[in-house]
């Protein structure tokens, strides 16, 4: 016999079976190839339940397929958010206290005890050109660049729990917005700062054995005395290498926050917000101790960036190698221009 | 007053996306928003199901925690609102949203998401008064306020969607469960509310 006949007797049986086993208990039923016994809300034996939670125990995502042209809209739950939500409103409020408002209490105690650093034997009348007018220039835009990326960056951290009670509702959306547009718009002469910081300067940044003697002798905060050091002194060369990697780190992930869902999911994106973040932070840390020396916290240091020219006292004191390098310079025959 | 809630039965959902198209319609939600949506998993595999998604309105809402304007409120029926007068357009409530229920007009280049708009629970929002045409201009319909439930659930055509009262919806899908012999789970509601209809 054929497969298919064999599959025809079989579904002539089934039809005559079922109301035949009905008429026995319920005669009173209206002969019907119904089952009545099935549920009426669609009772299917084939199906297979599915459970959300072994969908999420498969990935952290639920994602399926979708008619609209959004992919992110195909993702149906991701748990993810709510760890994301609990971060941000715990944790991430207070490491952000601790380091800003510990790095500003640690300055100020070191500044108390520690006072200005004076200019050994005070300000000397000869002046040496430290940083031209280029160099001025590309720190003064990253610097003035980063300082707003800093207020505004901590603003959406920390600005709902802190200036939010202080100035109302509209007041502070209206300032969010504005200091928002700010951050991105920013971020630009920001990087384009640290590329030419990066390119200007990095010849005079390679760590070197001068560096490992300035931080065994404390860099001349601990004690007295001042280690030598060349056009840049191992504190300023960590520095450099903070901004650079740090500056490159937030210009990278902060692209990654302009064009979001361009390179990653969801998920993706709350990880770039937890590093950019995180980079943020250090870098704020730094860059605090970095004001604070190169202004209240020492005589001389601003002049290098402000007239480009520092008093010789202090170029001696801080940069030795480098003093003598431009007076070799300087007293070494020039050669004429061709006229 | 009611703790209002969705519930989407994955075991009638057909994807026949009447709830999407009721949506844009009764709140004249622009292009290129969606404030509901219809996701497939499984799609032609064995266990294929649809799930109809938008704003859960979520116990302690992740948005509204994570908004750094602080631009949600709750409402007595637990339903969670913004202010488009507020939001700065960041983006942070579709990160932390485990829906994806927030949408933006513009295209998220360099910040420019514009004010952010999702389900209002058809119940409008804070601009003017209740159904005015202030309201329905930036929010919607308000349909709450008169009486009735969001146009999504009650055009819903096998009752896959339900709104209403949390215990309410709970004890149909119960009942539900019972008779059909088989439980798909109610998506979302244990990321939603910490908690699952148990049968």
């Amino acid at each position: 016999m054929s497969k298919l006949g064999m599959l025809t007797r079989l579904a002539l049986l089934a039809m005559l079976a079922i109301p035949a086993a009905h008429a026995q208990p319920a005669p009173a039923t209206p002969p019907s190839s119904v089952r009545l016994d099935a549920p009426t809300t669609g009772f299917d034996p084939d199906s297979v339940e599915v459970h959300q939670t072994e969908e999420l125990d498969k990935n952290r995502l639920v994602t399926g397929s979708i008619t609209l042209p959004d992919s992110r809209a195909a993702t149906l739950i991701q748990p993810d958010g709510r760890i994301w939500r609990d971060y941000r409103r715990g944790p991430l409020l207070w490491i952000t206290a601790a380091v800003v408002l510990g790095m500003i209490a640690l300055l100020g105690l070191f500044y108390a005890i520690k006072g200005e650093i004076k200019i050994d034997g005070g300000r000397g009348i000869a002046t040496l050109l430290r940083f031209s007018a280029f160099e001025r220039f590309m720190h003064w835009v990253t610097a003035a660049s980063w300082c707003i990326l800093a207020i505004s960056g901590l603003n959406i951290v920390a600005g709902r729990v802190t200036l939010l009670p202080l100035i109302g509702n509209d007041a502070f959306s209206t300032l969010s917005t504005w200091l928002k547009y700010s951050h991105n718009f920013l971020a630009f002469p920001f990087t384009m700062g640290v590329i030419l910081m990066l390119l200007v300067w990095v010849r005079h940044n390679i760590p070197n054995k001068v560096d490992v003697a300035w931080f065994k002798a404390g860099g001349g905060f601990i004690g007295h005395g001042h280690p030598p050091a060349g056009k840049f002194n191992g504190g300023q060369k960590a520095v450099f290498w903070i901004v650079v990697l740090g500056g490159g780190g937030l210009a990278v992930t902060g692209l990654g926050l302009m064009f979001p869902f361009y390179v990653t999911n969801v998920f993706g994106m709350q990880i770039i917000q937890v590093v950019h973040g995180g980079i943020a932070l250090a870098m704020i840390a730094a860059m605090l101790g970095h004001i604070y020396i190169g202004s209240v916290g020492m005589e001389g240091a601003l002049d290098a960036m402000n007239s480009g020219d520092v008093d010789l006292g202090w170029a001696k004191a801080h940069h030795s190698l480098w003093v003598e390098e431009e007076l070799a310079k300087a007293t070494r025959p020039q050669p004429s221009p061709a006229e | 007053m009611a703790r209002m809630k969705f519930l989407c039965d994955a075991d009638r959902c057909i994807e026949c996306n009447a709830c999407v198209t009721a949506c844009k319609n009764a709140n004249e939600v622009p292009w290129g928003i969606n404030r509901r949506r219809v996701v497939t998993i499984n799609d032609g595999k064995p266990g294929e199901r649809s799930v109809s998604m938008a704003c859960m309105h979520c116990n302690d809402a992740p948005c509204a925690a994570v908004c750094p304007v602080d631009c949600f409120y709750t409402t007595a029926d637990h339903v969670v609102l913004h202010s488009k007068d507020l939001c700065i357009g960041c983006g942070y409530c579709f990160y932390a949203c485990p829906f994806g229920a927030p949408q933006y007009p513009k295209v998220g280049n360099f910040g420019s998401r514009g004010k952010m708009d999702k389900c209002t629970y058809c119940s409008g929002g804070p601009t003017g008064a209740d159904g005015s045409a202030a309201e329905f201009a930036v929010y919607g319909s308000n349909r709450m306020a008169e009486g009735k439930l969001p146009l999504c659930a009650e055009m819903c055509s096998t009752k896959s969607l339900l709104a209403g009262d949390g215990e309410i919806i709970a004890q149909i899908y119960r009942e539900r469960v019972l008779k059909r012999g088989y439980n798909s789970g109610s998506w979302g509601w244990q990321t939603a509310y910490q908690e699952t209809i148990n049968v």
